[in-house]
């Protein structure tokens, strides 16, 4: 028994975890990414305990290990395991750790170590971010171009760095960290009064992605058992979130290759879903919607009525919208072959959500770790193989079909419940040395939480991994031997959280 | 070409009348807060202590921060009384920071126009940079979604420019992270004089819900930043925000 079985939405005794010397940590991990598995989560607590979390394609269990990580730093699994690298290159910032023989190590947020004078590059110099070196193509031919960390439009700070020949570009890096604020080093003593908000506010266009989660570990930790009418309103308003973003995102995407049609009417129709949620709970974001053990806001029948007057009437002007990206060869001409991330390499790096289905990996929480009422709704699976960003496209364009058919039978199954509570009192101690694991489907893929209590029940740590964590990787790889002028469809047909990756 | 024909003439006109005609607000939308007039009874603070960011002001009577609030409702939920409630007043930008306090019994000074030789230079058209720095994105979707045709922000001569150096006003979004502070300063340094400063969201007003955070500073305000108007809310309303713009302009009253 060299792993412990952990459920979605369920907590575990840490006495149950199975503690392996490290060097048995490490090549558990390879092994298993080796065979069916893969990494939903390796990270390092304060006194170094370190965790790792697997899924396998072959259930809903997950499994996890512990170990006490070396604190003169360790040699790197990443040649043979590159799921890993990025969260071997966060230990290292977090604690101070050198990290040796890893191919790529450098800062990933660039913040000092939490609660230790440690450095792993022993830096002196306050920190700036994205002061670091880049990877460098050398010769006559070769130019570098930056972009960032502030942009031409509505957007989140990050710095990319392509190196080219004329257009073509051979490498980009994209350095982040610059919405870094925290949320991680604070969440360790919690909760505290201000959690709820920094888990809403982790990434803030997955309000109800993270939110859940943080409820289904806390619900696990706490043992709850949430009313079903609580689960169903949650997953209306998470699938609410992904509509309203898949929309804007296909607008976008239509946008960077000149296609004003759909730009413009999804970009008013992505306003139209995210006021749908507002006709949730008041916000369009559906901030303060959920709480461990429940909801804040009932939806009667009158507001059922009206949703699913509203699901009818958005859906079909979507899907019209979107529908004209399919008859339009010139646009199709554009995003097919563009972009691409070859299966092999998504698999590789560990791409989640739709940019991994775009690669025919069959990644869903909803469908492979089901939570709330997806254990009884199935979706359906989407998986194109090309990895373009016509594959990200369609894979988007298929789960708005299926999110509204969900949707349609969620109201339905709602407006024939009897009208009952919305949420059960959470009690305020949560048990002490447990972890807990709550995972979501958000609009960009899986949304890991993970909580671990100390002694007296709080949290000594708290993990929380943004698809975005895995997919900026993914980006990257698409731009390869692109043009320069094609990254700003690449980026939107990826559409990554920074702030989500930052914490 | 039939299609995309077919199509436009389903998917209509659909920008909103604003500010000739209000659009319909959800009705759980959560707007200025009425306050009790009266101290509430047995000293009751449950409000106070409810509140993630301190926005409640403990005096005999209660006032609040609308610089801080995030619109959660904890203190409503918390209060016994049912005394503290939203109501759906989507007009809350201001002009001065101190405005922002909300107090029982007193109007609340929501943003005047700026002054005439300010106007005349942008009351027609004002060019923003949009920095965001630090916050959790929802403020940048909600700036992003009055460029859409449901808002049209360039029907009146507002437009979000791709570089300082087009720019009138720096609109800025988030608490100000340690990390952004020197992109920031860059960027304004890069905006031509005369320019202003818009701060969007609890977070560029006063940190918002990381306000605690040793990461950050606390807003533009914490980070020194004059700030020429104040657009409260965890983010704001597309239509506060609009409107804030337009007040500043002169073209809603
Ligand atoms: S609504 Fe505002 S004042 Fe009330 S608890 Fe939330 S942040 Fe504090
Ligand atoms: S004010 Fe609220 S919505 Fe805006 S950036 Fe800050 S946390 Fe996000």
């Amino acid at each position: 028994m060299t792993s412990a079985p952990i459920s979605n939405g369920t907590a575990i005794p840490l006495s149950e975890v199975p503690a392996l010397p490290f060097p048995d940590f490490q090549e558990f991990i390879v092994e298993a990414c080796g065979d069916d598995h893969r990494l939903v989560a390796l990270f390092a607590g304060q006194d170094l305990e370190g965790f790792a979390v697997l899924a396998s394609g072959a259930g809903p269990v997950l499994r996890v290990v512990r170990t006490t990580i070396p604190a003169a730093g360790f040699p790197s699994i990443t040649p043979r395991c590159p799921e890993a690298h990025l969260f071997e290159r966060e230990i290292a910032e977090q604690r101070g750790l050198k990290i040796f023989g890893h191919p790529w190590f450098k800062p990933v947020r660039y913040h000092r170590a939490l609660g230790t004078p440690r450095d792993a590059w022993d830096r002196t110099a306050p920190i700036q971010p994205g002061v670091a070196p880049f990877y460098r193509v050398e010769g006559r031919q070769v130019h570098e171009v930056g972009v960032g960390p502030v942009h031409a439009g509505v957007i989140e700070p990050g710095h990319f760095r392509f190196q080219c020949s004329g257009e073509t570009v051979f490498n980009l890096e994209i350095a982040l960290g610059y919405q870094h604020r925290g949320i991680e080093r604070t969440l360790a003593g919690g909760p505290h009064r201000s959690t709820l908000k920094h888990m809403e506010t982790a990434s803030g266009d997955t309000t109800i992605g993270h939110l859940w989660a943080h409820c289904l570990a806390m619900e696990g930790l706490l043992d709850l058992e949430v009313p079903l009418r609580a689960n169903l309103i949650r997953a209306v308003a998470l699938e609410l979130e992904r509509l309203a973003n898949h929309t804007g995102d296909l607008g976008a995407i239509a946008g960077d290759v000149g296609f004003l049609p759909t730009m413009s009417y999804c970009g008013r129709l992505r306003g139209d879903w995210l006021n749908m949620t507002a006709a949730l709970c008041g916000s369009r974001l559906g901030r303060d919607l959920l709480k461990p053990g429940g909801v804040r806001f009932d939806v009667d029948a009158a507001r059922v009525e009206d949703l699913r007057g509203r699901l009818e009437a958005t859906a079909a002007d979507t899907l019209n919208a979107v529908d004209l990206i399919w008859h339009t060869p010139s646009v199709l001409a554009r995003l097919e072959g563009t972009g691409r991330v070859i299966p092999a390499q998504a698999k590789n790096i560990g791409l989640v959500g739709p940019a991994g289905r775009a690669c025919g990996l069959d990644r869903d929480v909803r469908r492979a770790h089901p939570f709330g009422p997806f254990q009884e709704a199935a979706i359906p699976g989407v998986n194109e193989d090309m990895g373009d960003v016509a594959a990200r496209a369609r894979v988007r364009a298929q789960e708005i079909q299926s999110s509204v058919e969900f949707l349609r039978w969620a109201l339905d199954v709602l407006r024939a419940l009897p009208p009952g509570p919305i949420e059960v009192q959470a009690p305020r101690a949560l048990p002490p040395d447990h972890l807990a694991l709550g995972m979501t489907e958000g609009w960009r893929g899986e949304v890991v939480h993970l909580a671990v209590t100390d002694g007296d029940g709080r949290f000594s740590r708290y993990k929380i991994v943004d698809p975005s964590f895995h997919n900026w990787t993914g980006l990257a790889l698409a731009l390869r031997g692109e043009e320069i002028s094609d990254f700003p469809l690449c980026n939107k047909s990826f559409n990554l959280s920074y702030c989500g990756f930052d914490l | 070409m039939l299609k995309i024909l077919a199509s436009r003439l389903r998917q209509g006109h659909r920008t909103n009348a604003f500010p000739e005609e209000v659009p319909p607000m959800p009705d759980r939308f959560r707007g200025l807060p009425e306050l009790p007039g009266e101290p509430c009874p047995g000293g009751c603070r449950a409000c106070v202590d409810a509140c993630p960011t301190e926005a409640i002001g403990e005096g005999p009577r209660i006032t609040l921060d609308l610089g801080r609030c995030l619109f959660c409702t904890a203190c409503t939920d918390a209060c016994p009384e049912h005394t503290l409630r939203f109501t759906d007043e989507f007009r809350l930008a201001t002009r001065a920071r101190e405005d922002l306090l909300a107090a029982p019994g007193e109007a609340y000074r929501v943003a005047g126009a700026l002054e005439a030789k300010a106007l005349a230079l942008f009351g027609r058209s004002l060019k923003l940079r949009v920095v965001s720095a630090g916050g959790c994105n929802g403020c940048e979707v909600d700036v992003n979604v009055l460029g859409t045709i449901g808002w049209d922000l360039g029907r009146f001569g507002i437009q979000v420019v791709a570089s300082p150096r087009h720019a009138d006003a720096v609109l800025i979004c988030g608490p100000v992270t340690r990390n952004m502070e020197l992109a920031l300063a860059k960027t304004l340094a890069a905006t031509p004089d005369p320019k202003l400063v818009i701060a969007v969201g609890a977070c560029a007003i006063s940190g918002g819900p990381y306000r605690d955070q040793e990461e950050q500073l606390c807003g533009a305000v914490g980070a020194g930043i004059p700030v020429d108007l104040f657009i409260p809310g965890c983010p704001p309303h597309p239509l506060t925000i609009l409107d804030g713009l337009l007040r500043l302009l002169d073209r809603v009253k």
